[in-house]
């Protein structure tokens, strides 16, 4: 297969950007994406050009660290799938594909594809966690978890924290990635304690760094995992019961 | 010379009684202590949250952009626990005699024995801390048997687990992050260890968005840096996985043990073509059901569905009759090479062989085998564009686990003082063959429930020394090393890219430190690597700046130190003329063509000493002593 790029270039975070045309030559269908990309650099290293900078780790789906849109869509066209896992099977013969990095305010660009998304650790520092010391917790079958909840919270879990959601957001939120681990943590019996609190201060956080959800959709659309929007609902059904309870016990 | 430490007493009371034995800092001294982690997987992060629960002052570093990262996040069976939820007959001592005997005798007893006895807290932490196991109707938690195991004593969640327990981690760790006990310094990337009167001060970073080297010094400094099996090009590994921190601890005198000992896992899907990236693994749990075959005629050219019955080998079942298409993973991995060896490969490639499911579609139903499967066939599907419900998949080992490390003694202290490995980076508990659904188990293990307790006793004697000094000489000359390689990378200006001699040097290390070894093919090896890392020290072509973000910088840096560890592996499996576990030495087999251990000469850990390149390592023995478990010979017959 022979394929046109159009790559996003830009050589550091306050450098201008601009795109660059590159050809795919001689690409096997059977390829990654991301292993297309890797010849492109080779070639661009033959020639003495610096390599185009990605996102990637583990290409199989899971670390959450590749992403990029792909002719305006975050991780491109096939649904479900991390840009690791595209196959250039997925591509006609002679497609000219448009790269670009995650578009979204809160997650800057460091160079060409890849961006800075640590505004995500804030969010889980805020109160992503079950506050438990190491050494100090009961057996395990001491809290029986009713299997749907159980089931629910492993939806919710599956989230792989790579961004596209924001990407995909007209308005850049990050109400899908903080929701999920909100859901994952306020379904458990574990997470009860702590819920409220939790749910107000990743809110706010959340808001600090990212747009304001309008439900349109794109994120769910565009996980790679599938994750609900229904999970949004839920938190804000708790965030709502977090500011009344919140303010009640100030 | 080389002192494991092993407390004295009967094994059950081993770890117990050290606990007591060892020097304790009290509660409000902690906060006077700095520690150092580098790596936030399972070891490193799990360590980092429990060092900054008890009170330390803690800097975690990564190079990824994120804590939750790590390729431990790739796991996907279980991990182990002796739990006997299910009142099959496990405990602790099997958990324990499981692992010892699964590594082929390799490993040191009471390491494994504390492995197996807090493998329950780790279970008891991961649910406290909300990681979703699954779980029955009773709402009580699930478990199965993994990788051949008599009893179910794996916790999973569906096919991530490593995923969930990760984050659990991060998460642990996000919240001391939140307290102010831990410094986490993401992307930066540890190029040295500083050494300073014979002790660990500290390490030397670099900003791989900026280029910018620091110093950080600390009381004490904990790797969990992870395995080396990307030293192949190809594994299962992530892409950025390296040993350039254990490596360069290694060359700053920590002793790197077992190299040789890495594990080759059976079903993962075969390359498609030369620039193949990856290797992405399919869980062994298919073994459970499907069947694993080639054609007998190495000139086959029906598809696989039309080829009968008696024109097919089912050489697992036919050689293995008891454990069938379950035996272990090198035993697997090995009759797969010599199958494709023998030319019967499947594939375009001829690189692989079938693991068929029809018998099971048919016994079971598609539902049912999409209920237990469904996922992975997907991800199949995904990457080869063949749909395993109509023809059978095509599988190949792959490295996937390196069970050496960097050698540690009972207090998992490398043999520089202040300097510990954890998780995968030690060698200490898998031996020659990690069981399934082991590694989980012991990178949390070593990071919430060991180190926190035998970093201690190394700190309480130091209770009002201050870390060195940054300025010290040793942390000029480590970071002028440093300066020095990265310039030297982006100078040489040469015609190759890393990639290719990366690639170059797993090719080399596939063919002859890989599956099967030789003292001719390890004898070729050694001349071939050097060669080849004197080409790739004249001829690489690195571009850029040393300021931005530039990957071809990391890598050439991380691939330099692949070939010298490649050339340790090779002298490794060399020097140990026998096999065992995962290191296959032709020379040394059964009538039947199964590793033959040599337990009068081998039964020891190889530990290597660094002596400057070019130079000959120092091989140490650490004898291995076996009181509870009696070594026999394996036989999956």
């Amino acid at each position: 297969m022979n394929l046109t790029l159009r790559v996003w270039r830009q050589a550091g975070p306050d450098a201008p950007g601009r795109f660059e045309t590159y050809e795919a030559t001689d690409i096997s269908p059977d390829s990654s994406f991301l292993e297309m990309l890797d010849l492109v650099n080779e070639d661009l290293i033959g020639q003495g050009e610096e390599p185009i900078e990605f996102m990637h780790d583990c290409r199989e789906g899971i670390c959450g660290t590749c992403g990029m849109m792909i002719n305006g869509r975050a991780h491109g066209p096939q649904s479900m799938t991390a840009t690791c896992q595209l196959h250039m099977r997925t591509f006609q013969d002679g497609d000219e594909l448009v790269l670009e990095p995650w578009r979204a305010s809160g997650f800057p660009i460091v160079k060409d594809l890849v961006v800075d998304r640590s505004a995500f650790d804030r969010i889980i520092e805020a109160g992503g966690y079950i506050s438990i010391d190491t050494g100090s917790a009961p057996d395990a079958n001491l809290i029986p978890v009713a299997k749907q909840d159980a089931d629910l919270a492993m939806d919710a879990a599956a989230c792989i924290g790579c961004g596209a959601c924001v990407a995909a957001c007209p308005n850049g939120a990050g109400q899908l990635f903080t929701s999920a681990k909100l859901a994952q943590l306020n379904t458990l019996p574990q997470g009860q304690p702590e819920r409220y609190e939790r749910t107000e201060a990743m809110v706010e956080v959340m808001e600090e760094h990212f747009g304001s959800c309008t439900n349109m959709g794109e994120c769910e659309a565009a996980c790679p995992k599938g994750i609900s929007i229904d999970f949004i609902a839920m938190m804000n059904r708790d965030y709502r019961k977090a500011k009344f309870r919140n303010r009640r016990s100030a | 010379m080389l002192d494991a430490k092993t407390p004295e007493g009967p094994i059950e009371t081993k770890w117990e009684n050290h606990k007591f034995d060892m020097k304790l800092v009290n509660p409000a001294n902690k906060r006077k202590f700095e520690i150092i982690v580098v790596g936030t997987g399972l070891a490193g992060a799990s360590a980092a949250a429990t060092l900054g629960e008890l009170g330390y002052r803690v800097k975690a570093f990564t190079y990824h952009d994120s804590a939750r990262r790590a390729h431990s996040i790739a796991a996907q069976g279980g991990i182990n626990a002796a739990k006997n939820y299910h009142s099959d007959g496990d405990s602790i001592f099997r958990l324990f005699y499981d692992t010892v005997k699964g590594g082929d005798y390799r490993s040191r007893e009471a390491n494994v024995y504390r492995l197996a006895e807090v493998s329950n807290n780790i279970i008891d932490q991961c649910v406290a801390q909300g990681v979703p196991f699954a779980r029955e109707y009773g709402g009580l938690l699930d478990n199965r048997s993994f990788g051949g195991a008599q009893v179910s004593r794996t916790f999973y969640a569906r096919g991530q687990t490593g995923q969930q327990l990760l984050l659990g981690a991060y998460q642990a760790l996000s919240r001391q992050v939140k307290a102010g006990t831990v410094e986490l310094h993401t992307g930066l990337e540890m190029l040295d260890v500083v050494v300073v009167d014979g002790k660990a001060a500290g390490i030397i970073v670099r900003d791989l968005n900026t280029g910018e080297i620091s110093r950080h010094s600390a009381h004490a400094v904990v790797l969990g840096t992870g395995g080396y099996s990307n030293a192949f090009y190809l594994s299962t590994m992530a892409m950025s996985s390296n040993v350039t921190a254990a490596w360069r601890a290694h060359r700053k005198g920590a002793f790197f043990a077992n190299p040789c000992f890495t594990q080759i896992h059976p079903t993962a899907i075969p390359s498609s073509d030369e620039f193949q990236s990856k290797l992405t693994l399919m869980s062994e749990s298919l073994r459970n059901d499907g069947r694993i075959w080639v054609p007998k005629d190495p000139d086959e050219t029906r598809a696989p569905g039309d080829i009968p019955e008696e024109d097919r080998d089912y050489y697992l079942e036919v050689k293995y009759p008891a454990f069938g298409n379950l035996v272990p993973r090198d035993v697997a991995s090995r009759n797969a090479k010599t199958q494709v060896d023998a030319g019967k490969g499947v594939g375009p490639l001829k690189n692989g062989v079938f693991l068929d499911f029809a018998d099971a579609i048919g016994r079971l139903g598609r539902d049912a085998v999409a209920d237990k499967y469904g996922n992975l066939f997907e991800m199949y599907e995904r990457i080869t564009g063949e749909d395993p419900y109509q023809v059978p998949m095509r599988i190949y080992p792959a490295p996937h686990y390196t069970m050496g490390g960097l050698w540690v003694d009972y207090h998992l202290q490398t043999t520089i003082p202040g300097l510990f490995a954890i998780g995968e980076a030690n060698f200490s508990d898998h031996g020659a063959n990690r069981l399934g659904a082991s590694a989980l188990m012991q990178g949390l293990a070593d990071g919430y429930f060991v180190l926190p307790y035998t970093i201690g006793d190394y700190l309480a004697p130091q209770l009002g020394s201050t870390p060195v000094d940054t300025s010290a000489s040793e942390f000029d000359q480590a970071e002028a090393d440093v300066k020095a390689q990265v310039d030297r990378f982006l100078a040489t200006n040469g015609t190759r890219s890393v990639d290719w001699f990366h690639r170059e040097l797993g090719k080399i290390l596939w063919d002859h430190c890989g599956m099967e070894r030789s003292e001719a093919g390890l004898e070729k090896a050694l001349s071939e690597i050097p060669a080849l890392r004197e080409e790739f020290e004249q001829d690489v072509r690195v571009l850029g700046s040393a300021e931005t973000l530039n990957s071809s910088l990391e890598k050439a840096g991380r691939v330099a130190d692949f070939f010298e560890l490649a050339e340790l592996m090779c002298r490794d499996a060399l020097t140990r003329r026998e096999s065992c576990g995962g290191h296959f030495r032709v020379e040394s087999q059964t009538e039947e063509g199964e590793a033959l251990r040599d337990d009068d000469d081998f039964a020891h850990v190889s530990a290597w000493e660094w002596t400057g390149q070019g130079s000959e390592p120092v091989e140490h023995r650490e004898p291995l002593e076996f009181e509870y478990v009696k070594l026999t010979q394996r036989s999956y017959k």
